[in-house]
């Protein structure tokens, strides 16, 4: 049984359809990386996944104790209000309200927070409005928010967008340490030399058709091979330089 | 002071004005940051057709506008959400037909002379069953504000997160839109037609300048909207204008020191 299983999903807006007959599961433990460009349905599926919004047709279906109070979620920049009047610690506060009930966060709720915070390199902004930071830090601020809101898995819509070099790779650091922890990750990214680097499945959304697969796969499908100047990093490869066995 | 309080309208237009108005600012707070604020405008709009209909058919007016600014601030609130339609330009359409309709139903029906209050309010217009009302609506959202406050935080800040984590944003959208139409259709007759609106916006719009978190944000509001209120009523009953009026140029006046400073500070 997997967490969630997606099966021919067809998904749109107003009748208008952006993928369909898209068939893939996520299971405990993955890494689960999805890219394809602009416009493939990428952020369109997340939000399906979280349920925001309703598939057309096939169905999503969450198993092995998945419920909502244990997804974290982070949302694409875009789609976020950045000048809104909220200090740093109310925002990332916000990140636990799927753990409790009750009207008010407990000592329990501001700790977890404090210490997402400190995860990822924001404890000096705590007082901070959040319409006065910059893009990136934005971006650690609404990471600190989904960490809050994680305990099963995980779903990043482009992380690492307006970060900087150093930024981006301690987000990489930070999320393989959580998925070596046992959290299951779901990215969106375009970048793919990264993705592959770090993910144990691609997904890939196109306008003609999609991959679904273990990374290793994925390297060496159509869809991997057009994108990727890289060889295949995992260890069967490097072993036998690059002789394939799927 | 003393003397303005000892008629009995004026202290009734004191109460239900302070409540009104600090029902609005928390009020709208959510509504213009969630891009809302075109709403409260719509719905004293269409309050207004329905006091107008209710009057010319001899119906009490709170039974009829009620009811049908409730049910219209749930359309309004579908509108906005529809990205089809422009939800600005359709609450436009909407507020601009039902002000028609009570003109026309107003001038048929020969209540020409309580245009003017209608359209720019009167603190004669209240009643007893209004003050009470109004204590009730008061206490109502204070409360709501009080203990729904994180999930008001997180549906306002981010609906589609909020809706993750198991908030349920539909049901907080339509308590504010509820609240809101109670909150246009008491005020109103007070504050008028045309102004009310500005009792949403501009506590909020002030108290953003200067406040850094949503919390600061909401409790500012809500004391500006007070201030603002009985300084209106106080100048205009000693000045002898409308009352609506004056409180507006009160929230006017706020917005513009806070506008101000805060374009001092952020050059310091
Ligand atoms: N709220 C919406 N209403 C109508 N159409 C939408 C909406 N959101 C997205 N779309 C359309 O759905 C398609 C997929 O959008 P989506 O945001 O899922 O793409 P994406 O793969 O995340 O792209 P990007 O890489 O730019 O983030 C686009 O063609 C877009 O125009
Ligand atoms: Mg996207």
């Amino acid at each position: 049984m997997s967490y969630i299983i997606c099966k021919k999903l067809k998904m749109g807006y107003e009748g208008k359809v952006v993928f369909e007959n898209l068939s893939f599961a996520v299971n405990k433990g993955d890494y689960l990386c999805i890219v394809g460009e602009n416009g493939s349905g990428k952020s369109t599926l997340m939000k399906g996944l979280l349920g925001l919004i309703s598939p057309i047709s096939g169905s999503i279906e969450y198993g092995e104790g998945l419920e909502k109070k244990y997804i974290g979620y982070l949302p694409q920049q875009s789609d976020i209000q950045s000048d809104f009047p909220g200090s740093v610690f109310e925002v990332v506060l916000s990140g636990t309200l799927n753990r409790r009930k009750i009207p008010f966060y407990s000592k329990e709720q501001k700790s977890i927070a404090l210490n997402n915070m400190e995860k990822v390199g924001i404890s000096g902004l705590k007082k901070k409005s959040f319409q006065e930071l910059s893009g990136g830090q934005q971006q650690r601020v609404l990471l600190a928010r989904a960490l809050c809101a994680t305990s099963k898995l995980i779903i990043l819509d482009e992380p690492i967008s307006g970060l900087d070099p150093l930024a981006s790779q301690d987000l990489y650091d930070l999320v393989s340490e959580l998925n070596k922890e046992g959290i299951t990750v779901v990215m969106v990214s375009h970048d793919i030399t990264s993705a592959v680097y770090h993910a144990s499945h691609i997904l890939h959304l196109s306008s003609d058709g999609f991959f679904y697969g273990s990374t290793h796969r994925y390297m060496h499908s159509s869809y991997g091979e057009k994108f990727l100047i890289t060889d295949c990093p995992c260890d069967d490869c490097r072993h036998s330089k690059g002789g394939i066995r799927l | 002071m003393i003397e303005v309080l000892s008629y009995d309208f004026m202290v009734r237009a004191l109460i239900i004005g302070a409540l009104v108005s600090l029902c609005a600012a928390l009020l709208g707070v959510v509504l213009v940051l969630k891009r809302y604020s075109m709403i409260g405008d719509g719905l004293s709009h269409v309050g207004f057709g329905a006091l107008a209909v209710a009057a010319a058919a001899n119906l009490a007016p709170l039974a009829v506008a009620v009811p049908v600014v409730i049910i219209s601030a749930f359309l309004l609130l579908r509108l906005s959400k529809n990205s089809k339609i422009k939800g600005d330009a359709a609450i436009a359409v909407i507020s601009s037909t039902a002000l028609a309709v009570g003109v026309i139903v107003a001038s048929v029906s020969g209540l020409n002379t309580d245009l003017n209050t209608y359209l720019f309010g009167s603190i004669l217009a209240t009643t007893k069953a209004d003050t009470v009302l109004c204590i009730v609506l008061a206490v109502v959202v204070i409360v709501v504000f009080f203990v729904f406050y994180n999930k008001i935080f997180a549906v306002t800040f981010d609906e589609d997160f909020s809706k993750a984590s198991g908030v349920r944003p539909a049901l907080y959208n339509m308590i504010i839109a509820l609240l809101t139409a109670l909150t246009i259709v008491i005020g109103m007759r007070i504050m008028g037609t045309l102004l009310i609106s500005a009792l949403i916006i501009f506590p909020a719009l002030s108290s953003m300048k200067l406040c850094k978190s949503f919390k600061s944000v909401i409790i500012v509001s809500g004391v500006l909207s007070i201030i603002c209120f009985v300084s209106g009523l106080i100048l205009s009953y000693y000045l002898d204008i409308p009352t609506g009026p004056a409180v507006v140029l009160f929230n006017c006046a706020v917005f513009i020191v806070f506008y101000i400073i805060s374009s001092i500070k952020a050059r310091l």
